[in-house]
């Protein structure tokens, strides 16, 4: 048998239920972009994409969804090590509680934020006394929503590859001299390199497509809180055309992402 | 053991692993001597790796290296791993493979300090020394086995340690380089000044590698001397079962092998000079008349011992070239085989194992 496991026939014909069923499936995906392919006001796009509103919204979408990534890289990391690393009690509470902003409706996860981090909120109220930092309606605000949405991609991805990684490795690191911070640096990051920038891929794209939570937490200000699929929603209810336009940057960027990572980095998912 | 250390590797150290299993260990290796520590799998032999290297800590006793003392519980003193010198070729080696083969062997000089000029130029000596000029910027999956050993032994001794550590070190080897590279691994052995520590489970590799051998079982030692001694007198099941595997060293001409006072025929008729050979006790065949088909080896002995092991009974013979024999318990009886009676003796050439012997020598 080869490596693929076709038994050495050069030419076999797959099974047509199979190609039919995902055809279909392939089809759930391709079909709406069609659509929104189909409306795009071509003529009218270049204008329409140098609107404020527009701008305005891509901009803060990238600022906030990069800035929620680097948060996840400095806490989500270091997390991660400690579920994969660590023996302690409650290990799976931390788990689930890692997981449950991936299965959350966003706006829950919002609300969520707005009881603890409100103006009101449990840890919201002594924060804005000590630093006269308020999160809600602010970009801090979307940068926190968009973490607390995102950073699952990142801790499980990393959870995931630090417990398949030979831990025999860091102890060789370890016996030429390398003190634990070096070995983390050269040995276990890089090692774990695929999978790492896979979550962090996931995580970006995640955060730059998040809309739930963060128009729960953070409102939908133009400039300061209207992220790209906020700005998306409030058009389709005025302005069509600027809601197609907006949807299609929101596709292309996302889809330019993930399409340009897959090759080299998506295998490690 | 207490008071002071000496030179070389002194570890006596016992330590727990799960419920049941524990490790109780005393080693004593000068430096310039070769020590192995021989036993079957799951015998503990993984974790005297990790606590002497520093991986693991001990519960009980003392491990000292060049005087200094890295692990001494009662004492409260542990010197992590990263603070040990020891070169340590790991087990499959355990070359990090997102770095080229120069970056892996100056790893362990840039971990200490040492500049990235310096710590090439250092590194970039030891892979002239092990052969390995070119491979420089190769990956490790891109390199044989025997490529991966040496750089893994280039990457252990690029530090100067005090103590060389092989857990396994031809384990991950097919059959044939591992011949070849046994020699050169016992090169590279004899040239380390220091302390040097072979954990193995293939007794041919403790028995050529080794000046003194350790026995390990369950996690003690249940014999410790040196490879003569454990091959003639072995104490324990396992120990004899290595010894029984008929190790005799000999010199080859001509597809003929001298092991003194006999001559055997080998199959290996290339091989020149000093060899070892391997006869497996049960490749050899007891006949009470003459063997018919005229095997190449075949001569009339006596029966000097005779141990039943179960199943099977292993049979010592006498003089001119005393082997150990094993046949079924069944056969015994069919041939009414006693202690002192005559039979005949017959092993094929191709049976006999020739291993050569060049490049170093051990006093035989």
């Amino acid at each position: 048998m080869k490596a693929d496991g076709s038994l050495g026939q050069r030419t076999r014909r797959p099974p047509v239920l199979l190609v039919v069923l995902g055809s279909i499936g392939l089809a759930m995906f391709v079909v709406p972009f069609v659509g929104l392919l189909a409306r795009v006001p071509w003529s009218d796009l270049p204008a329409v994409l140098a609107s404020d509103v527009v701008t305005d919204a891509l901009r803060l979408s990238m600022v906030t969804s990069l800035m929620a990534t680097a948060i996840a890289v400095v806490v989500g990391i270091p997390l991660a090590w400690m579920m994969a690393r660590l023996d302690f009690r409650g290990r799976p509470l931390v788990r689930g509680l890692v997981t449950l902003p991936l299965v959350l409706p966003p706006v829950v996860g919002g609300a969520a934020l707005l009881f603890a981090l409100g103006r009101r909120g449990l840890v919201g109220e002594s924060l804005e006394q000590a630093t006269g930092l308020l999160l809600p309606f602010s970009t801090w605000g979307v940068v926190v929503a968009n973490t607390f949405v995102a950073m699952p991609f990142l801790v499980i991805t990393v959870e995931g590859a630090l417990r398949n990684l030979d831990q025999r490795y860091e102890g060789a690191a370890a016996s030429l001299g390398a003190s634990r911070w070096t070995v983390l640096r050269r040995v276990t990051l890089p090692m774990i390199g695929p999978s790492l920038v896979a979550g962090l891929v996931l995580t970006w794209a995640r955060a730059f497509g998040e809309f739930g939570a963060t128009i729960t937490f953070a409102g939908n200000l133009q400039g300061r809180t209207q992220t790209l699929p906020l700005a998306v929603f409030v058009a389709l209810e005025s302005d069509r055309d600027t809601a197609v336009a907006l949807s299609l940057v929101m596709v292309v960027v996302s889809l330019a992402v993930l399409v340009g990572l897959r090759e080299r980095w998506w295998k490690a998912l | 053991m207490e008071g002071a250390l000496g030179p070389g590797l002194e570890a006596d150290f016992g330590l727990r692993r799960g419920d049941s299993f524990q490790i109780d260990l005393s080693l004593s290796i000068p430096a310039g001597r070769t020590v192995a520590l021989l036993g079957p799998n799951g015998a503990g032999k993984s974790t005297a790796v990790a606590a002497i290297a520093g991986l693991l800590p001990i519960e009980s006793g003392r491990i000292g290296l060049a005087g200094i003392t890295l692990d001494h519980p009662s004492a409260d003193v542990l010197i992590p791993a990263e603070a040990r010198r020891i070169g340590v070729v790991f087990q499959d080696y355990l070359l990090f493979p997102h770095m080229t083969v120069m970056e892996n062997v100056a790893f362990g000089l840039r971990s200490r300090g040492v500049n990235r000029n310096e710590a090439m130029e250092r590194a970039g000596g030891w892979l002239e020394r092990l052969d390995l000029t070119g491979l420089e910027r190769r990956k490790p999956p891109q390199l044989s086995g025997g490529q991966a050993q040496r750089v893994a032994l280039a990457r252990a001794l690029v530090i100067d340690p005090d103590l060389l550590l092989l857990d396994e070190p031809l384990a991950a080897l097919d059959v044939t380089t591992r011949v070849e590279l046994r020699r050169v691994l016992g090169r590279h052995l004899a040239d380390f000044p220091g302390p040097r520590l072979v954990i193995t489970h293939d007794p041919t590799e403790a028995f050529l590698l080794a000046d003194e051998i350790h026995i390990i079982e369950n996690g003690v030692v249940t014999q410790s001397g040196s490879p003569d001694e454990i091959r003639l007198r072995p104490r324990t099941p396992y120990a004899a079962d290595l010894a029984g595997s008929n190790l005799l060293f000999g010199r080859a001409s001509h597809g003929q092998v001298d092991v003194g006072l006999h001559l055997l025929h080998v199959a290996e008729h290339e091989v020149e000079g000093e060899v070892l050979l391997t006869i497996r006790p049960s490749s050899i065949s007891l006949h009470r008349t003459p063997p018919e088909g005229s095997p190449r080896n075949a001569w009339e002995t006596t029966i000097a011992v005779m141990e039943r092991l179960g199943e099977r009974t292993r049979i010592r013979t006498g003089p001119p070239l005393p082997l150990t024999v094993e046949v079924t318990s069944e056969a015994t009886g069919a041939l009414a085989l006693g202690v002192g009676e005559a039979v005949w003796l017959a092993i094929k050439a191709t049976e006999i194992g020739v291993e050569p012997q060049g490049g170093y020598t051990r006093s035989v």
